[in-house]
C-alpha cells in the first residue's frame, strides 16, 4: 500500500509547491512516434504526486501515447520517462509492475475465467516460481474485490458480466497489482452513463481515501473538469495548459484545444467547470 | 475467509506457497495413468502378445530373454518414441494457440507440418535417402518453415490473426510444392512418401527415442518457466506488460521451444494429423480451467497419439495402419462429440 499522505485539496495553492518537488513519475522531452508517424515531439509533462491527474485533448492529440509512454508500453524514441529518478526503460519490468498499474484499453478476459482468478492474477508481480500463492495475495485479492464492490461476483464467469461490472472486475485486478500508481486509459470508453459515473466515483474514492496516484486518459472534459484535481490538455502532440481544472479551463482554452466555440459556467453539483458548448446556430454565424 | 474458486494453495512456514487447481491435477494423474496403460497394452499387442501382467515383469527386468528382445528392443522403444511424440506435439500446440490466442494457430494449421513433409519428400523424392537422413530432411523443413513464419508474421510482435493468415499462406505454398514432389517420384518412393506423410510409428527404435527425450528434457522445463506469463499474456500485450511480464522476450522463447518440439516430433514420427490442433482443446475442457493448460496438453497429446497406435493394431493388425489416420478419425470425432455436448450444456 501506499505510503504517501492524503492528498491537500486541489488549487491553486498548491502549484506551486508541486513544480518545487520532484514527483515520482515524469515525462522528460520525450519524442513519441509509432514507427515513422511522429505522435509528438518534445513533450515533458509531470505527474504530481497524489493528484488525480486527467489528460484530455481531442482524437489523435497523442494522450494514449502519452500514457503509453508513462506505463512504459512504448519507448520514446528521444527523451526519458522517470520512475522514481530512473529511466524507466532500465528498471527490472517486475519491479516497475510492483510501482506503476496499467489499465489498458485492450484487455481480454480469458474464456471461463472467474472474477476472483482474474483479479487474482494482478498479483503477478509480488509472486514467483516458489511463491504463487501467499495468504497476503489471498488478502489483498478479497480486499481489491471489496473495495471496487464485486466481492459478491466472486465465483461468477467473467463474460456473464456486465460491462460496468467487468470494467470494476479490471480495475480490482490492477488494484490487486498494490501500485502507489495507478494510469488508466479511457477506464469509461463504452459505458453507459451511470457505469461511466460508477467508474469514476471509484476512481476518485481510490484516490481520496488511499492517496494512489492516479492517472486517467478520458475522453468527457466535463467528467475531466469534475473529478481530477490536475488536467493536463493535450493538442498535436503539446501540452497546451496544465492544473488544477478551476484554474485553466476556460472558454479559450476548449477554443483552442478542441476548436470548439462554447460557455463555461459553474458545475451546480461541484462548483467544478462544466462546458456547455455554444448553441449551433452561434458557431455558424461565428464562423462565418 | 473464502477460498478462491477451484485451487488449492499450498503453503509451509518457510514463506512457500504453490497453487494447485485440483481438477487440472486429477486430469492430469488419469492421463497420465491413460497413456501408460495404453503403452503396456501397446507393447503387448503384435504378432506375439504378450499378457499386460508379463510386459511389466518384463520392463522390471524379470522376463523371458524372448520377452525380453520383443518388449525391451522392439517394442518399448515405439511406445517411447510415440508418448514423446504426442507430448512434444501437444505442448507445442498448446503453446501455439495460446501464443496467437486463436485454435487455429496451430502448427497443423500454420504449415509447420507441411514444411516439415517437403524436407522428408526432397530427400526421399529427389535424394532416395535413408531413413535417419528423412528424419534430418524434415527436422530442417520443420525449422525452416517455422523461421519463415515467424519472420513474415513479425510486426511489432506475433499478432494471432496475422500469425494464422501467414501460416496459412505458408502452407498452401508448401503443399503446393509437396504435390509436385510427389508427381515426380517413382511408385516404390512415392508409396515410401505417402506412409510417411499420413504419420506413422513403425519400426521406431532407440535411436529415435534419445534425442527426443534429451530435447524435452531441455524444453519441457524451459517452457513450463515461461508458463506463468504466457498466462498473463492470455489476457493481451498490454496487461501482461503492465504486470511486469517482458511479453516480447517469452513469446520469442516460446515459439522457438514451439517450433523445435513439433519439428523434432514431426521428423520422427512424420506429421501425425490433428494431435497439435486436438489435444489442447480436449485438454482444456476437460480441466475447464483457464489459461494455456500445458501440463495437460502434453499429457493429452500422449495419450492420444498412444490410444491412437494401439487402437489401429487392435483393430487393423500390426502394422497395417498408420497412426495418422487414427489420431485423426479419434481426435477428430472426439473435439467435435464435446463440442456439440458442450453447446447443449451452454458452455461454448
Amino acid at each position: 500500500m501506499s505510503t504517501s499522505t492524503k492528498p491537500d485539496a486541489s488549487g491553486s495553492a498548491n502549484q506551486n509547491t508541486r513544480r518545487s518537488t520532484v514527483n515520482r513519475l515524469s515525462a522528460e522531452n520525450v519524442t513519441l512516434a509509432y514507427d515513422q508517424r511522429v505522435i509528438a515531439e518534445q513533450l515533458s509533462v509531470e505527474i504530481p504526486d497524489n493528484s488525480f491527474t486527467v489528460i484530455v485533448g481531442p482524437n489523435a492529440c497523442g494522450k494514449s501515447t502519452l500514457l503509453r509512454a508513462l506505463s512504459r508500453m512504448l519507448k520514446p524514441s528521444q527523451g526519458r520517462v522517470l520512475l522514481d529518478g530512473q529511466v524507466i526503460q532500465s528498471m527490472p519490468a517486475k519491479k516497475v509492475a510492483r510501482t506503476l498499474g496499467l489499465l489498458p484499453q485492450s484487455s481480454i478476459a480469458p474464456d471461463g475465467i472467474t472474477v476472483a482468478d482474474l483479479v487474482g492474477r494482478g498479483r503477478y508481480p509480488h509472486q514467483g516460481i516458489l511463491r504463487q500463492w501467499s495468504a497476503e495475495d489471498e488478502r489483498v485479492v478479497q480486499e481489491s474485490m471489496a473495495q471496487t464492490g464485486v466481492a459478491e461476483l466472486a465465483d461468477r464467469y467473467v463474460d456473464e458480466l456486465s460491462g460496468g461490472q467487468r470494467q470494476r472486475v479490471w480495475i480490482a485486478m490492477a488494484l490487486a497489482q498494490q501500485t502507489p500508481l495507478l494510469l488508466l486509459d479511457e477506464p469509461t470508453t463504452y459505458l453507459d452513463i451511470q457505469h461511466q459515473i460508477d467508474v469514476l466515483d471509484l476512481c476518485a474514492e481510490l484516490h481520496e481515501t488511499q492517496g494512489r496516484t492516479l492517472v486517467a486518459v478520458l475522453h468527457d472534459l466535463n467528467h475531466a473538469a469534475r473529478y481530477a484535481t490536475h488536467l493536463v490538455a493535450l493538442r498535436g502532440g503539446r501540452v497546451i495548459a496544465e492544473g488544477a481544472p478551476n484554474d485553466i479551463v476556460t472558454a479559450e482554452l476548449v477554443e483552442e484545444v478542441f476548436g470548439l466555440r462554447c460557455q463555461i459556467i459553474d458545475d451546480p453539483e461541484t462548483g467544478t467547470p462544466l462546458v456547455v458548448p455554444a448553441a449551433r446556430k452561434a458557431r455558424l454565424t461565428a464562423a462565418s | 475467509m473464502k477460498t478462491l474458486s477451484r485451487s488449492r494453495a499450498v503453503r509451509t512456514p518457510g514463506g512457500l506457497s504453490l497453487r494447485l487447481d485440483v481438477r487440472a491435477l486429477i486430469v492430469v494423474v488419469l492421463l497420465l495413468a491413460a497413456a501408460l496403460a495404453a503403452g503396456v497394452a501397446l507393447i503387448g499387442t503384435g504378432d506375439a502378445k504378450i499378457p499386460a501382467s508379463d510386459v511389466l515383469e518384463t520392463l522390471a527386468g524379470n522376463g523371458t530373454a524372448y520377452q525380453d528382445f520383443i518388449v525391451n528392443e522392439l517394442r518399448l522403444p515405439r511406445v517411447l518414441v510415440g508418448l514423446l511424440v504426442g507430448a512434444s506435439l501437444g505442448l507445442g500446440g498448446a503453446l501455439f494457440q495460446a501464443v496467437s490466442r486463436n485454435p487455429l494457430g496451430s502448427p497443423d494449421v500454420l504449415g509447420l507440418s507441411q514444411g516439415s513433409t517437403a524436407g522428408a519428400l526432397v530427400v526421399i523424392v529427389l535424394m532416395s535417402g535413408s531413413a535417419t537422413q528423412v528424419t534430418v530432411g524434415a527436422l530442417i523443413g520443420g525449422l525452416v518453415t517455422g523461421l519463415a513464419i515467424y519472420l513474415l508474421a513479425w510486426k511489432q510482435g506475433v499478432h494471432g490473426y496475422r500469425l494464422v493468415l501467414v501460416g496459412i499462406g505458408v502452407s498452401a505454398i508448401v503443399t503446393a510444392v509437396n504435390g509436385y514432389l510427389l508427381t515426380k517420384a517413382d511408385l516404390v518412393d512415392a508409396a515410401r512418401a505417402v506412409v510417411w506423410m499420413t504419420g506413422s510409428l513403425n519400426g521406431r527404435d532407440w535411436e529415435q527415442v534419445w534425442p527426443l527425450l534429451w530435447l524435452c528434457a531441455v524444453l519441457v522445463p524451459l517452457v513450463l518457466a515461461g508458463a506463468r506469463g504466457l498466462r498473463m499474456m492470455e489476457m493481451g500485450d498490454d496487461v501482461a506488460n503492465a504486470l511486469g511480464v517482458r511479453v516480447q522476450r517469452v513469446r520469442l522463447v516460446l515459439m522457438v521451444c514451439a517450433v523445435l518440439l513439433t519439428a523434432t516430433a514431426t521428423a520422427a514420427a512424420g506429421p501425425v494429423s490433428f494431435v497439435a490442433l486436438t489435444a489442447p482443446q480436449l485438454a482444456r475442457r476437460l480441466t475447464r480451467s483457464p489459461g494455456p493448460n500445458l501440463v495437460p496438453s502434453l499429457c493429452m497429446g500422449a495419450t492420444l497419439l498412444v490410444t491412437a497406435d494401439w487402437a489401429s493394431q487392435r483393430a487393423f493388425g500390426a502394422d497395417q495402419l498408420p497412426v495418422g489416420v487414427v489420431t485423426g478419425v479419434l481426435g477428430g470425432g472426439y473435439l467435435l462429440w464435446l463440442l456439440v455436448t458442450e453447446r447443449r450444456a451452454g458452455r461454448i
